[in-house]
């Protein structure tokens, strides 16, 4: 059985706990670097990207983070964990990890009052996948390795890269473990 | 199609701020250093609660300009207070864009019988309570997120110690009770009995519980994470200490790491002097805000 992390500074960490064990495979929460060692991938869970970005500063998980992927191990990154691997945002300078070769819109879809849920079709996963999206980013663009996944109203939503995995929605808000699913068998293999 | 305003996309929202600090501010500077600090939310204010417990008369809804010079400041989600029950107030910050609302006891209430009828707006709400009869209450008048109510402006943690405390407990009990036993616990609660039966069946309350009202330290932040909160606000706390930024930091810290004593002594090191605070005792009963909420 496969034992996957959820980064656990800040946001919708048990939601995902609860996701990865309804798929079967073993959660463990991640709050110090060294944890890294004893799991084989990585969620970047939803929440506030700036505020997750200090503490990944603050306790030194920055390179910890990019050595993990680099090696190979699996990472999905969710709403503000998609901003955090993409290696470009709208209008900053910096990006984060800069793992995936994605360019991203913070808050892409407005504000909270424009938050909304939406049935899309997930390429791999399925056709019917309850998304919901909250003060969600967008992807603008991709790089020539990057695979589109899902699309709404025109929008590239989830993207995998190799064994890289993101999406603008929370697939731990709803029952639907699909997407995690998908996620775990990424890991497996 | 897409649905705005479900309970899962206005609870969503309150889920992605667990584990976070959400910070009172009355400016765009005071905003941008909370946002510095890692605040994952701020409340735009006209006072804090300390200066509106101060300035005594009635407080309201904050000027809209000091709502918008917040929002044009941060990128992180921007919160506002409404009265209790000003349906206009509350609907003018929803038209603003504000991304939460607090209906809150902080100001003076317009109205002293009803609620919100929170299930009405697109904007999700957070209320505060002390016990779960209104915890249960305000989550059948729709908000999508609670906080205990403390005392605020008081930089005294014992109510919201209390008021935490009391939700979890009567939750506990509710979960472990027969199903039969749940009307009469509602009964006598005055809480909605579909909202108790939920709580029984999912072991916890279905929205965030975060702590508020009197967190004046780290170790006050952390004490309530321990307690069992999903996060916390603090109000008067950082912008009337004397050096806010790092107050700010240390907050943020001392929340995300509450278990880790060594790191919460070292970031509440020289933060200077806090927040004077009031024993509750000498709050006349009138002025008790948390008295406020029906």
């Amino acid at each position: 059985m496969v034992k996957i992390g959820v980064l656990g500074l800040q946001g919708a960490i048990r939601e995902h706990v609860r996701s990865i064990e309804a798929t079967g495979a073993e959660a463990a929460v991640i709050k110090q670097k060294e944890e890294l060692a004893d799991i084989d991938g990585l969620i970047l869970p939803g929440g506030e990207s700036t505020t997750m970005r200090r503490l990944i500063d603050k306790y030194d998980f920055f390179d910890a983070l990019v050595d993990f992927g680099q090696a190979g191990k699996p990472i999905f990154g969710t709403c503000a964990g998609l901003i955090l691997l993409a290696n470009e945002i709208v209008g900053q300078e910096t990006a984060h990890l800069g793992l995936m070769d994605i360019k991203v819109e913070r808050n892409a879809f407005g504000r909270q009052r424009e938050s909304f849920e939406a049935e899309l079709a997930v390429k791999g996963v399925a056709d019917n996948f309850e998304a919901v999206f909250i003060r969600a980013p967008d992807i603008e663009a991709v790089g020539s390795e990057v695979e589109v996944l899902a699309e709404y109203d025109g929008r590239i939503v989830a993207a995998q890269q190799g064994h890289y995995l993101c999406s603008a929605f929370h697939p731990e808000l709803t029952d639907d473990h699909r997407l995690t699913e998908y996620f775990v068998k990424m890991v497996e293999k | 199609m897409s649905k705005v305003g479900t309970d899962r996309v206005k609870r969503g929202m309150a889920e992605m701020q667990k584990g976070g600090v959400i910070m009172d501010v009355v400016n765009a500077e005071q905003a941008k250093i909370a946002e510095e600090a890692g605040a994952v939310a701020v409340m735009a204010l006209e006072r804090v609660p300390s200066d509106i417990r101060a300035a005594g008369g009635v407080a309201r809804m904050a000027d809209p300009t000091i709502v918008e010079e917040v929002m044009g400041a941060v990128s992180i989600p921007v919160m506002a207070k409404a009265r209790i029950g000003h349906i206009v107030e509350a609907r003018v910050l929803e038209a603003m864009g504000v991304d939460y609302i607090d209906e809150s006891e902080v100001l003076t209430p317009a109205d002293e019988v009803y609620h919100l009828n929170k299930r009405e707006y697109t904007v999700p709400f957070v209320c505060g309570c002390r016990n779960l009869g209104e915890a249960a209450r305000r989550i059948g008048e729709g908000t999508s997120m609670l906080r205990t109510k403390g005392e605020p402006g008081t930089g005294n943690i014992v109510e919201a110690v209390r008021h935490i405390r009391e939700v979890n407990a009567q939750v506990r009990k509710l979960v472990n009770m027969n199903e039969d036993e749940i009307m009469t616990y509602a009964k006598e609660l005055g809480a909605p009995y579909e909202v108790l039966l939920g709580i029984k069946e999912n072991g916890r309350l279905p929205v965030v519980n975060f702590a508020a009202g009197g967190v004046a330290t780290p170790a006050d932040a952390a004490l309530m994470m321990q307690l069992g909160a999903d996060g916390v606000f603090v109000g008067s706390g950082i912008f009337k200490s004397d050096n806010p930024a790092k107050f700010a930091r240390a907050i943020v810290e001392a929340t995300t790491h509450y278990e880790d004593y060594e790191l919460i002594a070292k970031v509440s090191k020289d933060l200077g002097t806090a927040m004077k605070g009031i024993e509750i005792s000498n709050i006349a009963p009138a002025d008790r805000m948390q008295d406020r909420g029906w």
